[in-house]
């Protein structure tokens, strides 16, 4: 299974602010390794957050997004609620991570 | 059965099994749109997306910085007062346009903030889909290589 | 020819408005770079080395099936709280003078079985490299906020110490550089990065507070025995052996400098 992601959830005033950091080499395809030859686009495509089961936030990406892929977003919430974040990337590979937001 | 069938029922297989392990939403599963994400210009990722040329909006509020130091990680960053159900994110200049698209289901704050790799300097195009209609605010972010060490 | 008195002025006041602008867009760009380098700062990814560094602290490794807690980076074994905050340090056992990587290698050979050449033979990202990278994000997260505490109290120290000067000031390689070249002048500058004066506290806890860091431009987290291997690899001089006397003496010259600085450590760079 890929590296866990690093995640901060904290809720303020019905707000919840979710912090995650991926750790994935998001290979464009356009890169050539030091040998010349070039390297095959390999990145994350989807993510999807979901709060008690239900989706709060879900995202799309191409490869020109940042290698170790960081994304903020925000929902209405409450302490405690249990995260599941979920990402797919090009070869299939899936990471799950979960949390209690603070 | 030809090989682009077999191909995309393999795809389809794969995300079916995420859906039903409830990993990935069915609604969203089928949807990372080869078409928008290969666009090589903005009319092309415009036309994936099903809009003409969206309409510029006040109420897009962008968080970019001018000058990037490395154009691996250019920080961006947008909220709005629209009722954003998605936004897509377009470098114009980038070998492939469209970056990353991102679905606001109800409970979804109008926010996001991530980080792009950008080519060279170039305007990026942020665009909100809401109540059905696509608005756009647009900022040109330069990207600049910097020295050596630091 | 005569120079006319008013188109002289006029030509006056032209460069001086030139310099002027120049100036004010220094200005805008050096806070431009600031604005970015602040958006970036949070989510460093750092994190993710730090948090693959802890579990490899635990897992147990290496013919001797042993994990690092009871490694001993200078305040006790297994005290890894504040203990990067007083490296490079004199340990008694080995008898010299060890910055972090060189210590963590002690403890792997000594409490893992895996032998120190191989982690300095193995190229830099890759296998024991890749793990002394994660290890060390760990390490040094733990002294982020402490003061730069290095003593040159035992006489090993202050000769390291020394060494370090000279080596800092030791003009080699074709360009007839050294650290000194870029970094003993307050001011300088290649392109938009600005280059601390490390001979100066100031100077000396930017460079020495600031790395290990995960660099932006490579996506990698480079360890402090990796960023002077590059410093190295610029000035054109060869690669110093990993986790030598010459590197060790180097970081001791650049901590004491920094003594009583704040560690910002692991940092996150361009």
């Amino acid at each position: 299974m890929p590296d866990p992601m690093r995640i901060r959830a904290t809720e303020k005033d019905g707000i919840v602010d979710v912090k995650i950091l991926m750790r994935h080499d998001m290979e464009t395809g356009q890169r050539k390794d030091a040998a010349g030859k070039t390297v095959p686009a390999w990145f994350i495509q989807n993510l999807n957050v979901k709060a008690q089961g239900k989706d709060v936030f879900n995202a799309h990406f191409g490869s020109a997004i940042s290698k170790d892929p960081f994304l903020n977003f925000k929902y209405k919430g409450s302490k405690g609620d249990k995260l599941t974040v979920s990402w797919l990337d090009t070869k299939g590979e899936k990471r799950v991570d979960e949390l209690l937001v603070s | 059965m030809n090989q682009q069938r077999r191909n995309l029922l393999k795809s389809t297989a794969i995300f079916g099994l995420m859906a039903s392990a409830g990993l990935i939403s069915s609604a969203q599963a089928q949807e990372w749109s080869k078409a928008a994400f290969e666009g090589k210009s903005l009319d092309d990722v415009f036309k994936a997306l099903n809009t003409s040329t969206p309409e510029k909006s006040g109420a897009i509020s962008l968080n970019v910085p001018d000058i990037a130091e490395n154009g691996a990680v250019v920080p961006i960053g947008l909220s709005t007062t629209l009722k954003a159900e998605q936004i897509a994110i377009l470098v114009e200049k980038n070998p492939n346009t469209l970056v990353g698209q991102f679905y606001f289901p109800a409970g979804a704050e109008p926010f996001i903030a991530t980080r792009i790799k950008m080519a060279q300097t170039s305007p990026v195009y942020f665009l909100v889909k809401a109540e059905g209609k696509w608005y756009m605010a647009a900022k040109e972010i330069k990207v600049t290589l910097g020295g050596c060490g630091g | 020819m005569k120079l006319r008195p008013i188109h002289f002025q006029r030509y006056l006041t032209c460069v001086a408005l030139v310099f002027f602008t120049l100036n004010t867009q220094a200005q805008s760009t050096a806070d431009e770079i600031a604005k970015y380098r602040e958006m970036i700062a949070d989510g460093n990814p750092s994190e993710l080395y730090e948090m693959a560094g802890e579990e490899l602290w635990k897992k147990p490794a290496g013919p001797k099936n042993a994990t690092l807690e009871k490694c001993d980076l200078g305040m006790g074994p297994g005290i890894v709280d504040g203990a990067a905050a007083r490296l490079p340090k004199y340990f008694k056992d080995t008898n010299r003078v060890q910055d972090l990587e060189s210590r963590l290698m002690t403890c792997m050979e000594t409490l893992q079985g895996i032998s120190a050449q191989s982690v300095i033979d193995a190229k830099f990202g890759v296998g024991p490299k890749k793990d002394m990278d994660a290890i060390v994000a760990y390490v040094v997260t733990h002294s982020k906020g402490s003061k730069v505490n290095v003593s040159v109290k035992h006489p090993k120290e202050k000769m390291m110490y020394e060494m370090g000067k000279r080596a800092f000031n030791f003009q080699g390689g074709p360009y007839d550089f050294s650290c000194a070249s870029c970094h003993s002048i307050p001011g300088r500058r290649i392109r938009l990065q600005d280059l601390p004066d490390i001979t100066t506290p100031e100077g000396a806890i930017s460079g020495w507070g600031y790395w290990p860091a995960y660099r932006v431009s490579s996506g990698q987290f480079w360890t402090m025995q990796q960023r002077i291997n590059d410093c190295l690899r610029q000035q054109r001089l060869p690669f110093p052996i990993y986790g030598s006397d010459f590197t060790i003496a180097l970081s001791m010259y650049m901590a004491q400098n920094a003594n009583g600085g704040i560690i910002q450590t692991p940092g996150l760079k361009r």
